[in-house]
């Protein structure tokens, strides 16, 4: 199974490489959250997977009486997924703007200050 | 009280603005009671120093740098104190005057105090890494100075070009500071001399050398650094007197003799110094000649005064090293005063052409002996102290091996064209008829001739009477650059040989010369024929394209596209990482360690595939929303199988939250246009699929590791026991890092912010209408 995920991360990273040097900026936000979701994974993958054995201390026990799986990287995406989220949401709402106001997507047509507009 | 002394002019500098305000139009006199103050003090010193003793105060500044504030008063340091606190008065002295009413009165004098401490740094250091800082600072005020008169482009520019060649060279003397250190394991100038033997046994030795040389070059200005200092005639006289003459260009020098008795004594450094001094030393007598402009002639033959101490401490003979403690003497009582005096011409006159002025006698009697006296100490005449020097230079190279001869032909040369330009600054102005433009020419105040008279003074004083310098200042000169403790005696009377019949000869050519040789315009002209060759010219044209180069290189890689900065980015890292994995890759799978894969898990892979493929190509919007938001849920279902069901539970909040604001905010867009031709597209699609490749491997590489779990192991085990909670991935968010946790939420809160302000903004509310 980790030789699926890691091909799906290696996946994830061209993909999201790719889309991020295109002209458009609807496809530089596609490949940003693509980017986000393969270094996501990437984190989780190298904690090892665990199957069925989330870390969760069952009622009644003080310390795990079982193995678990390692709760960090979790933690670390779990940071990572909600920061995107702020991120995402931002340049979304941005590239509404600059098209509201300038009507394109393309990034090269972006080259007025602000004085010009 | 070194430390105070040494850093009184920072001090005073840092301290100008509020000085100014309290004593106003009394400031130039506060400034000036510094050096004079300061003089007093090392005065008193002579007597310690001259019998033989150094003073020494520690400091500590930067220990563990090896860095401390060491300040050594010998007879090298205290002879350069003296000349830098006393020239230091009188050119303070003078610019009270000469600067009167200037508006940037109180800047002028808070550089020039800089400048003086950094100097004093510089002779009275031990340690060479302190050294090499206050030499830097020497050059960076002595920049602020020539660009005194900041509203002239050609003052900025020469300003500019000193600092590039007098930094430049102070961090190549750096260089071979450290070289230094690294052998000796030392900075302590006092501690390295006690290892001379393993220096000059060292197979960087060579490199050393190079690197002092080129500082010392660049900072005295010699063949072929030597351009900077004709053009940083641009600042004030007081400044060309004080840093161009007299002090600042003689650091290189300085460093030379002191470096002496360390590095000094091999072939290496007696042949390039006296190759280099010499092409020096002619050179610049030579184009002395040539000059119109009288601070033009006098920054030439201070050039050549510089290349003859460089050639001396190069010949390297007792003698010669006892000419040069003498030469700096001198040269900086005649050379300051004909500054200064031509400082007066320049001010009283409005006009420094020497084919112009004439006869100025009748109207500064004062300024007029004292450019005499300095013209004939320059010149070397008996009685003066220009002619011991002169007399002890043609002695040393006169008795120098088989190529004595050579030496003292090339020095004689030097001499005599000296000779003339001295007389040209020092006496052509002020001989013959006044003419008719000048007759209205004002009387100078005393306090402009005041200080080239006593300079004056001192030339005659101590050329008359060198028993008041033997002992107290040359002989512990002599004692630190030879480092022999053979006793020195000056005379004036020789008897008849050889060197006298030479001084002769020197006079007598050099006078003849003075009444033949007119300098003109056209004959400045005629030597601008050969600029295309010269250093400066040269130098110059590297600069301008290396400032081209430096303009395309930056146009290549900072060209505003920022898809081609990640380009570039990534393209280097994927070089980097391919190199490496090409030396060999190391991916060890123990197939049993590995979890199953179960049909509900491939069905989700597959998916996720495809929808990532498909969220790529897609044409429609719509449909890469979608896309995406299928493979934020895969994401999700791999959390959920594999014990993570926080993490499950996130992203598929999150996901939604995106694919709904995506299909709320973009909704109107137009359809996915392609941009790129499709050559950039398969050049992109190589490279992110090289990366994505990369990124594959670095992973299976990863799982060859052991994974460390000592953290998340003392995080499970607390978990309860600490911060009573069961889920352990909640607990360390908000317990463990909870400070973490807090920051993010701050970030929310600003992208939040950002994104309402965004909706609420109105750039430009007659199109939004």
């Amino acid at each position: 199974m980790e030789i699926l995920l890691v091909f799906i991360i290696g996946l994830l990273h061209a993909g999201g490489l790719y889309m991020l040097l295109r002209r458009s900026m609807f496809k530089m936000i596609i490949g940003l959250i693509l980017l986000g979701n393969g270094a996501n994974l990437l984190i989780f993958l190298i904690g090892r997977l665990v199957k069925g054995k989330p870390p969760v201390i069952d009622e009644g026990l003080k310390v795990f009486a079982d193995a678990y799986a390692d709760p960090l990287p979790q933690a670390l995406v779990l940071t990572a997924i909600v920061i995107g989220f702020g991120l995402q949401s931002f340049a979304i709402i941005l590239i509404k703007r600059v098209y509201n106001v300038l009507e394109t997507d393309d990034l090269d047509e972006l080259n007025s200050t602000d004085e010009e507009l | 009280m070194m430390l105070l002394i040494v850093l009184s002019g920072f001090l005073f500098s840092a301290l100008t603005r509020p000085i100014g305000s309290i004593f106003k139009q009394a400031l130039p006199w506060v400034f000036t009671a510094l050096p004079v103050l300061l003089f007093i003090y090392f005065c008193s010193q002579i007597g310690v120093v001259s019998s033989g003793d150094s003073l020494t105060w520690t400091y500590k500044w930067v220990p563990s740098l090896g860095l401390d504030l060491v300040f050594e008063l010998n007879g090298l340091s205290l002879l350069f104190a003296l000349l830098i606190t006393g020239i230091g008065s009188l050119v303070f002295f003078y610019s009270t005057y000469y600067l009167k009413g200037h508006a940037y009165m109180d800047r002028f004098y808070g550089y020039l105090s800089m400048f003086m401490a950094s100097m004093l740094g510089v002779v009275l250091s031990d340690n060479l890494l302190a050294l090499f800082i206050f030499w830097e600072l020497t050059s960076i005020s002595s920049f602020f100075l020539i660009g005194f008169n900041n509203e002239d482009p050609k003052s900025r520019k020469s300003a500019l070009t000193a600092l590039s060649i007098t930094g430049l060279g102070g961090l190549v003397l750096l260089g071979g500071i450290i070289l230094l250190s690294s052998i000796g394991g030392t900075y302590s100038f006092s501690e390295l001399l006690s290892q001379r033997n393993s220096i000059l046994s060292s197979s960087s030795y060579c490199w050393i050398l190079v690197f002092v040389f080129i500082g010392s070059f660049t900072k005295s200005a010699q063949f072929p650094f030597h351009f900077w200092l004709p053009g940083a005639m641009k600042a004030p006289t007081p400044v060309s007197t004080y840093l161009h003459s007299a002090t600042m260009v003689k650091a290189g020098i300085f460093l030379l003799a002191k470096m002496t008795p360390l590095l000094g004594g091999t072939p290496a450094w007696n042949h390039t110094l006296m190759i280099v001094g010499g092409i020096t030393m002619v050179y610049a007598a030579i184009h002395s000649l040539f000059r119109v402009d009288l601070k033009g002639i006098l920054a030439y033959s201070t050039i050549s005064a510089l290349g003859i101490l460089v050639f001396l401490i190069g010949v390297g003979t007792e003698k010669a090293l006892l000419a040069v403690g003498i030469f700096i003497l001198t040269h900086a009582l005649y050379k300051a005063a004909l500054f200064l005096i031509t400082g007066i011409i320049d001010y009283q006159t409005g006009s420094r052409d020497v084919s112009q002025l004439k006869g100025l006698q009748h109207v500064m009697k004062p300024v007029a002996i004292a450019g005499f006296i300095a013209a004939l100490s320059s010149a070397g005449f008996p009685l003066f102290l220009g002619f011991l020097s002169k007399e002890i230079m043609y002695e040393a190279t006169f008795k120098y091996a088989e190529i004595g001869i050579l030496l003292t032909a090339a020095i004689v040369l030097t001499k005599i064209f000296l000779l003339v330009a001295g007389f040209w600054a020092g006496i052509s102005p002020f001989t013959g008829e006044l003419p008719e433009n000048l007759k209205a020419t004002k009387k100078p105040s005393p306090i402009l001739w005041v200080p080239p008279l006593l300079l004056g003074v001192g030339s005659v004083l101590f050329g008359v009477f060198p028993a008041l310098i033997e002992q107290s200042l040359i002989q512990p000169v002599f004692a630190n650059i030879s480092g022999l403790d053979t006793s020195i005696y000056l005379a004036l009377w020789h008897g008849f040989n050889t060197v006298l019949l030479l001084s002769i000869l020197t006079l007598i050519i050099g006078t003849a010369i003075y009444f033949q040789w007119k300098p003109s315009e056209g004959k400045f002209a005629r030597t601008l024929r050969f600029e295309k060759i010269s250093p400066q010219t040269l130098l110059e044209g590297f600069a301008v394209g290396f400032h081209t180069f430096a303009g395309v290189w930056t146009r290549a890689v900072q060209n505003g596209y920022l898809r081609n900065y990640v380009l570039s980015i990534l393209a280097f890292l994927t070089v980097i990482m391919g190199y490496r994995f090409y030396e060999g890759v190391s991916i060890y799978l123990d197939w049993n360690q590995l979890s199953e894969i179960t049909p509900s898990e491939v069905i989700v892979v597959t998916l996720m595939v495809i929808s990532i493929i498909f969220a790529i190509v897609s044409t429609s919007r719509t449909a890469s929303i979608v896309a995406l938001g299928v493979v934020g849920f895969a994401n999700c279902l791999f959390f959920l199988f594999y014990s993570a069901p926080d993490l499950a539970m996130t992203q598929f909040s999150i996901d939604t939250l995106t694919v709904l604001l995506f299909m709320l905010v973009l909704f109107k867009l137009p359809k996915n246009k392609i941009f790129s031709s499709k050559r950039i597209r398969i050049r992109d699609a190589v490279l992110s699929v090289l990366f994505g490749l990369l990124i594959a491997i670095l992973t299976l590489e990863v799982f060859e590791e052991p994974s460390v779990t000592d953290i998340s192991k003392y995080y499970a085990d607390n978990a309860y026991l600490l911060a009573k909670g069961r889920n352990v991935v909640n607990v360390i968010l908000v317990d463990y890092r909870g400070m973490d946790t807090l920051v993010e939420t701050t970030v929310l809160i600003i992208a939040a912010i950002g994104v309402f302000s965004l909706i609420k903004l109105n750039l430009n509310p007659s199109k939004e209408q």
